[in-house]
Order: C-alpha cells, then structure tokens, then sequence
C-alpha cells in the first residue's frame, strides 16, 4: 500500500490487480460477468473448443435483452435468428449453471438496467459485459466497462482479463442543473465538448455539485454514454444516495454484510489531493436541453440552437465528416433545430428507459395527446419498472396520450427485434447512438432526453420541452 | 489465431472519421451464433444501395478490393458498440490491418485477439496512404510488424507503436487466454485473499 493519495478508479484497480509481469498487461480480477444473447455465443463456443469450464458461473448473471420482442407476452418470437440465440444462451447457462433471467421471467430488462435493479451492482466491484454500455454500472463507483466476446470468453474461463491500465479524466460539473436540463443534457454538452474520441484510453471520473445531487438513475444515464466520449468506463463516487438506493435489494448484503459493506464503500472515494491525468469542466446552469442533429453524438447543439455549417468546421476532415452527416439526415446548415419534424419518439433503451424516465416524460404528457403524425414507443428497460410504473399509472398516461406501452427490451435503440425506422424517418430518441442506420436502415435520428422527447412528442416536432414545465 | 509478421499489399481509403462499429457490420447482421460469413455484409449500409445492389461508387466494391489486405480509414476508427463482429467482418472480408490516426478501445482490443492489426500512424503518413490508395491504386504498402514500421513505395517509412504483449501474441499467433489460464493458480491464490463479492445464485428459483 501507498500513502499516495489515489482516484476511485486507483483503488478499485489495485484492489483487482491479481498480477503483473514485466512487459506484460496486467490480470484484473472481475467481480461480475453480465451476458446476454447477442455477443455470448461465440465465446461459449470457444470455450468449448479449448476444452474450458466456466469458472464461477455464481459471478456471472445472464439476461435475454437484445434481440427480445417488445410485444405483448403470448406473441411468439418470430425471428427465428433472434430465438436460436435465446436458446443457445438458454442452454449455455443451463450447461454451466449460470443464473438466467430469460423471456418469461418477471425480473428481466435491459442488462444495465437489472444489474442495479437487484443489487448485482456494487460500489467498488469490478463488472463487464459483451456491450459498451456497461459503462452505466459506473454509476454506482464501479469499475464497469465493455469488453468484446474475446473478452467474453476470458472471463468465463478465467474470471479475469488482461488490461493495459487507462488513464483518468476528471469531468467536473459544478453548480445545478436549471429546470428541464436533465442528466441525458448533461452527457450531450459532455460529449459535444470533448468530442466522441475525446476519452479514449482513460476512464471517466464525474464530479461536482450537479452530479453530487442526481439520484441514482440520473448517474446512470450520466455514465451509460461515457463511451460516446471515447472512454470505456464513467464512475461516480459513492455516496449516501449510492447505499439508500442499494439497501433491501435481492442481491444487496444484509445484515453484517451490509453494515461490513458500507465501511468498505465509504473508504472508495478518491481522496484529497488525488490527482486525474485529464480534467474537463462545465458549469451545469449554463446548460439547456440539448438535442443531437448529426450521425454521432457529438454533434449536438441546444434545442433553440441551429443547424452549424460544415464551412464553420475546424479542418477539412471535420467539414467532410459535419457535411456527410447533414446529407444523411437531409438537414440544411442554418435550420433551427426546434420546429424539424418528427415521425417517430423512442422513449426507452439502457440511457433512459428507468422510473425516473418514465414520470418525467409522463409529467408532459399528461393530459396531452401524441401528435396524429407521430408514433410514439415506450420501451421499460426492465418488466420491474414496467410494474412499478404500472403501479402509478403511468401507464395509463402513456396510452391516454396516444403512445404504445410495450414489454422491455433493448428495442429500438439497436432496431434488431423488429422495432425499427423506416427508411427517411425522423425519431426522436432517448437512447445513445445516433449513428446512420441504427435505428433502422436510412433512419435518422435525434438523441434527447426524456423531457424533450416528450415535448417533441406533443408537438410533431423537436421542441424545448421547458414551456411546458412552466405551464404545469 | 493466424500470425501476423510482414504485410505487404495494396490499400483500400475510407478518409472517413469517427467510423462507428455499426457501420462497419450493422446490429441486424449480429443475430447470428457463430463469426463465419460477415464479411458479405462489412459496411453493409455504405456497400449496398437500398435496393441490395451493390453501389460500384462505394471503395469495397470497386475490382480487384477483395485482394487488398489494408483499410485505410479516417480517426477514431471502430467508436460505438463492443461488438467483436466488427473485426471479424473485416477479417472475412480480406482485411489484415487497418491503418488510422487513432483507434477506439474496446476496437482495438477486439482487432488484436483475432490477428487483425490495428496500424496508429501520424496524420501525415496516413494522408500519404489515403493519396496513394487513390491515385496509385496498385501500389503496395508493407507493414512490418516485428519492426513496428510501415513502408511506403516510395522508402518513406513509419513506425507505429504496439504493447509488446500483443505483439508477441501476434508475431508468434498465440491466443492470450492461454497466458491467463497458464496463470490460473495466482487468479485462485487471489481469490482465497479476496471472497466473492456477489453471488448471483441467490436469484435462482425465485
């Protein structure tokens, strides 16, 4: 041990570094292995070849998330790729003895979004999952990053992985957030600003006033994009907020444990005078909605801002990159941004899909109608929120206005269970990636938060979702 | 894993930033269970016209690109999703290395586990590339990987840095799991000092 003073990120990689050679990445012990459908069956596959055994499938927990139907439950899942990959895991966690939740059990969602939701996730652990937004589990000041099924593999047979060690980057958002500016702005001003590389090869520490005083699920959309920033993994700091969210959850500690744990979770703080290798800040109450009109989320502008010109671009390569994605999304430099029409409002995915979520967008739609051009999904990111939304009626806001309250899923926020774009179409999404064909071929998109998709709901169109705070 | 020591080949450029993974093999082609036959679908959004036609402007369908071993692309390159698909894709369409200023992560750890290697050059050396490609097409470029260089037609030569772990695998085709399953007796040693933090048993049957 040190006296150095040392990150949060520090102390969790020390507390992991099984060992380093010379010359050598270093081996990271891994607390907790998510699965899921879509990037697990080649590495069981693997496994296999190599005559290996899961190590410890009582640290691994698996969920079908990806390609899973968003439809009533007694629809049959059609696709026949998407119901070989469920059965493949199916029978690989049944081979292995790796807890499962599949398609008919009450506690599945989203892979980010369950993990906390029962308590798997843990201040201080270690967690990867075969997709890059494991970086949501940050939230809970963990060391959680996406790893390929490569990577996938290792872990099952190894429990643990081979690292080069990132550097730290301190993102500091001072002050608060003003009404209607949301954890999902937050992110969008963070990426915009440092750009969707501007992280690479250092792990994210957030903090500050604005990020001290989000819940749990607002951290959680915070970290969940961290890698649209280039960086693998986000992390806040433990607090009392991080442990009342945890306590009573099925996979929390209990009694002693819990009271044990809490020591240890309050030690996990970076210390005084820790030092980052990098360090951004923003004043969070200058900040507003923020809508993206590009194809990667960085380009993104407050929604009362315009359309930017590529000639405005920095150098020639950023030019070609603005001018390409304005093409693709068939947009024209100068537009206000508030006002372009929409097709399609996607509420849901790992960024935005939690109870927080929910009642935010419903506290617009309430009493209001969905406008006639637009098809609006609510996508729960697990059946637990859809109860627990149900349970308030949110549910009956959502369908009152017009929107469809579907089952949980990753849906259309990667467009491969059968909700998608069509082609040409405009949706405003809560989700992360922007990217062209995401959402579908030829879709296009606009990432926003919960509140302005609301709002742009309402109106057909992308709007400030704030007016309507003032009229409530 | 195939070895990688010296390649040399021709090179397709794709000046294109920030090329994201679902670019590269779009999430509709990841319902699959095995990693063979994604190369058909490598830049499917890009390579082939809405109607399945491919599109003769685009680079990979241009003759003779099957038998170019290099991508030159633009920073950034593999941003997005984990998804390994990505390298396998590249690799089955005929793709060695790829060649950028600068590579996403999770990209790059995902490319040096299947034997595709990821080449980080100075802008200047990459515009040279990107010129080459496009004005010599049949000009070969090598990149010698146990040197660390890349070599240009002209004896213009540039290095480009590689952790020696993964170049060690690479050079000599080794799977780095076995270097942590060789390893298996620390990772257990470790755990007697540190018990699971979670036990996800404690779901089933509920």
């Amino acid at each position: 041990m040190t006296d150095r003073p040392r990150t949060l990120f520090e102390k969790i990689w020390e507390d992991h570094l099984v060992f380093q050679e010379e010359g050598c990445p270093a081996v990271l012990y891994i607390d907790l292995h998510l699965l899921h459908e879509v990037t697990s069956p080649q590495a069981f596959a693997g496994l296999e070849e190599k005559g290996l055994k899961v190590r410890r499938p009582s640290q691994c927990l698996a969920v079908v998330d990806h390609g899973i139907p968003t439809t009533p439950p007694d629809v049959p899942i059609r696709d026949p790729q998407v119901k070989e990959q469920i059965a493949r895991l199916e029978e690989n966690c049944r081979k292995w003895g790796i807890p499962l939740l599949g398609p008919g059990d009450p506690r599945r969602g989203i892979v980010h979004v369950i993990g906390p939701e029962l308590g798997a996730t843990q201040p201080g652990m270690t967690i990867v999952c075969g997709d890059s937004h494991t970086a949501t589990h940050g939230a809970f000041g963990a060391l959680a990053f996406g790893v390929g099924t490569s990577e996938v593999e290792h872990v099952l047979a190894a429990q643990a992985l081979l690292q080069r060690k990132p550097g730290t980057m301190e993102i500091r958002v001072d002050g608060n957030l003003p009404p209607g500016v949301t954890a999902k702005d937050v992110i969008l001003a963070v990426i915009a600003k440092i750009g969707v590389g501007g992280g690479t090869g250092h792990v994210v520490e957030y903090t500050g006033e604005a990020v001290r005083s989000m819940d749990m699920e607002e951290r959680m959309t915070l970290c969940n994009m961290t890698i649209e920033g280039g960086a693998r993994a986000g992390m806040v700091a433990p607090d009392e907020v991080t442990f009342r969210y945890l306590e009573g959850r099925p996979l929390a500690p209990k009694g002693k444990a819990w009271e044990e744990a809490l020591d240890r979770w309050r030690s996990l703080a970076g210390d005084e005078g820790a030092a980052f290798d990098k360090s951004v800040s923003l004043d969070a109450s200058s900040l507003e909605p923020m809508i993206t009109f590009g194809t990667n989320p960085g380009m993104a502008a407050g929604v009362t801002g315009k359309i930017p010109s590529p000639s405005d671009g920095p150098d020639r390569a950023g030019r070609e990159a603005l001018a390409k994605a304005l093409d693709y999304m068939g947009l024209e430099p100068g537009e206000p941004l508030q006002g372009l029409p929409v097709d399609v409002v996607f509420l849901g995915s790992c960024t935005n899909s939690r109870l927080h979520d929910l009642r935010q967008a419903a506290s617009i739609l309430e009493g209001r109608k969905v406008h006639p051009r637009v098809r609006m999904l609510v996508v729960p990111g697990s059946q637990q929120v859809k109860a627990a939304a149900e349970a308030e009626g949110l549910d009956r806001v959502f369908l009152e206005a017009g929107a469809e309250w579907r089952e949980s899923g990753c849906s259309m926020c990667i467009a491969m269970n059968g909700d998608m774009l069509e082609p040409g179409q405009y949706c405003v999404s809560t989700s992360n990636r922007n990217f062209e064909g995401r959402q579908g071929p030829g879709g296009r998109t606009f990432l926003a938060s919960p509140l302005t998709a609301a709002a742009s709901a309402v109106e057909g169109a992308v709007a400030d979702p704030r007016k309507y705070l003032e009229e409530a | 894993m195939k070895k990688f020591t010296v390649l040399k080949g021709r090179v397709l450029s794709l000046p294109r930033e920030n090329i994201d993974t679902d670019q590269i093999i779009p999430a509709s082609f990841l319902k699959v269970t095995d990693k063979a036959g994604l190369g058909e679908h490598l830049f499917h959004g890009w390579r082939y016209r809405p109607d399945g036609s491919p599109d003769p402007d685009f680079v990979l369908n241009r003759p003779g690109a099957k038998e170019a071993p290099i991508l030159a692309a633009g920073d950034n390159f593999g941003c997005g999703s984990s998804r390994e698909h990505a390298p396998w894709a590249l690799l089955g369409f005929g793709f060695r290395a790829v060649v950028s200023t600068s590579f996403a992560d999770i990209f790059r750890n995902n490319a040096l586990k299947n034997g595709l290697l990821p080449v980080e050059v100075d802008r200047e050396t990459l515009e040279e590339i990107h010129r080459l490609a496009r004005e010599e097409p049949g000009a070969e470029v090598t990149i010698d990987l146990p040197a660390q260089e890349v070599v240009l037609p002209g004896g213009r030569k540039s290095p480009f840095p590689i952790d020696s772990f993964s170049k060690k695998c690479l050079v000599e085709g080794i799977d780095q799991l076995g270097y942590l399953m060789k390893h298996i007796e620390r990772i257990e040693a470790y755990e007697r000092t540190h018990p699971a933090r979670v036990d996800t048993a404690g779901l089933e049957g509920r």
